[in-house]
């Protein structure tokens, strides 16, 4: 969360993530890899990546496709020896790798910025929205074919086809302009 | 412990009020036959589910700070309950960490200024509602409520990821307590090696492939053990495992069809309250032939009538909300 001082991908990893510093202690057991339910459809595993960053292989460490396919259970944290909070970690390489411009031809990013999107907008999530609009964008073909599960949620009432909105929303608005210049954001 | 009155302060999470009413519903008429006063906190926002975080951590944190800040200043320091398991860690996670990472708390602390708030890291405390029933309740109180005894259904367990990790005083991976409560409604518990095992959580929206096997993982191995239904406490479990189950049985040629409960709903059921009050219907695998096994008849799908809310505003236009 702090402004890094280093240059090293590595510092700033370890210093935007709370706890981050214990990175440092990795013994490279395997034990987070081990525990993946998601590890078969990364390219590294968080062990391998954690080697890679550790090695200064920036660029690999930034292109990986490890962080986004994690699934945030945090079996790999409840279970590391080291009690390094490998999810929060996860989360950092995901910042660090949009702001290096490398998710272009991933939906991940993306989903998440449309969440967050709805959130900044109205301070809830709006499933429908997300579920449409995503969807028609970026799996246009699964949107059609699921169309008949939309319907189903629909006159289940499981999904509102207008978003809620809080009533204080300027106050959301305040906090998280001021969260995103205090991260050393645009806002 | 019925005869007294057991307040908390609710939280009910975006889930709650959409695809998971379910819960909601099942809830609030468990927990007032439970002497559970539930205060729902005025003008709460979205805890960021994981996409908030994954990409945006100190807006995040500020985001449910102002959640743990509005419980804080309208109910005191009464224990705050999310029966969302991700609201559940993200709110337990928000309030240890900036108790831990002084760093953390003082910036999270200037952006809650920048609106007017202002949170103590650890003022409130928040809890799962499971916890609330089986450490608060108990399960003596619980057992005195039962009147339709779940006697011939056998249930698995699901527990999910975030209920139990990180550490939240359970064991993160052999936990017991939902499957003690089942017994306690007088329901048969099998034995399920999968059931802190991860559904997949948003991945089913980003990649099929790797949602579908962690869902027909868990549909196979709950199957496999003989399970009637699936009970969950998780409404990103309930939706993946039964919204997605004939998706998953699509790519994968089975022919799954359990239905996937909340605990809650089992509870309502043995308690003997109404089925229309407990959300029943809104699955999309029937419960009405898990149901009809110990005499329940089968339900009725209801169409669940418009709740408009007044904050509702029109489907939004291309405002640049999620143009990215």
């Amino acid at each position: 969360m702090a402004t890094p001082s280093s240059t090293r991908l590595l510092d700033q990893v370890m210093a935007e993530t709370p706890g981050g510093e214990t990175l440092i202690g990795c013994l490279q057991c395997g034990t987070c890899g081990g525990s993946c339910p998601s590890a078969s459809d990364m390219d590294s595993t968080p062990r391998r990546l954690f080697a890679m960053l550790m090695a200064d292989m920036d660029e690999d460490v930034l292109t990986s496709n490890t962080p986004w396919f994690c699934v945030s259970c945090y079996y790999c944290t409840v279970r590391c020896p080291q009690d390094i909070p490998i999810t929060d970690l996860m989360y950092t390489l995901k910042q660090k790798a949009i702001q290096a411009g490398h998710y272009h031809q991933d939906a991940h990013a993306p989903f998440s910025e449309s969440f967050i999107g709805y959130v900044e907008q109205y301070g809830r999530s709006f499933e429908f929205g997300l579920a449409t609009r995503f969807q028609l964008v970026h799996h246009p073909l699964a949107t059609v074919r699921k169309g008949g599960l939309g319907f189903q949620m629909l006159r289940k009432g499981r999904l509102h086809m207008t978003p809620q909105k809080i009533k204080n929303m300027p106050q959301l608005s305040a906090i998280l302009s001021k969260a995103k210049q205090l991260a050393g954001q645009e806002v | 412990m019925t005869d007294r009155e057991l307040t908390y302060t609710y939280y009910p999470g975006c889930s709650l009020k959409s695809a998971a009413y379910a819960y909601e519903d099942s809830t609030q008429v468990v927990s007032k036959s439970l002497g559970i006063r539930l205060n729902e906190i005025d003008d709460w926002n979205c805890c960021g589910a994981t996409e908030y975080f994954s990409v945006n951590q100190l807006p995040a944190y500020s985001l449910v700070a102002r959640n743990l800040s509005l419980a804080h200043s309208q109910y005191g320091g009464a224990d705050v309950v999310a029966p969302c398991s991700a609201c559940f860690l993200n709110l337990r996670k928000t309030n240890d960490y900036m108790r831990k990472y002084k760093n953390l708390n003082a910036q999270v602390g200037q952006a809650l200024g920048a609106g007017g708030l202002s949170y103590t890291p650890g003022s409130v405390r928040v809890r799962h509602l499971l916890d609330v029933v089986v450490e608060d309740v108990g399960f003596d109180a619980v057992k005195e409520k039962v009147v339709k005894p779940l006697e011939g259904l056998k249930v698995a367990p699901y527990y999910g990821c975030l209920i139990v990790r990180p550490e939240t005083g359970y064991n993160t991976e052999y936990p017991t307590h939902l499957d003690e409560l089942m017994t306690t409604l007088g329901a048969e518990v099998v034995d399920f090696p999968m059931k802190t095992h991860c559904c997949g959580g948003h991945m089913t929206q980003i990649s099929e492939e790797t949602a579908y096997e962690l869902i027909r993982r868990i549909l196979k191995n709950a199957t496999d053990y003989g399970a009637q239904a699936i009970v969950t406490l998780c409404p990103m479990c309930q939706l993946n495992l039964d919204a997605y189950q004939s998706e998953v049985n699509k790519m994968f040629g089975t022919d799954y069809h359990i239905p996937v409960l909340f605990f809650t709903q089992l509870m309502g059921i043995a308690f003997g309250l109404n089925e229309a009050d407990l959300g029943f219907g809104a699955e999309v695998v029937p419960a009405g032939p898990a149901l009809a096994t110990i005499g329940h008849p089968a339900e009725q799908t209801r169409q669940r009538p418009k709740r408009r809310d007044k904050n509702a505003l029109p489907m939004p236009g291309s405002n640049g909300a999620d143009e990215s």
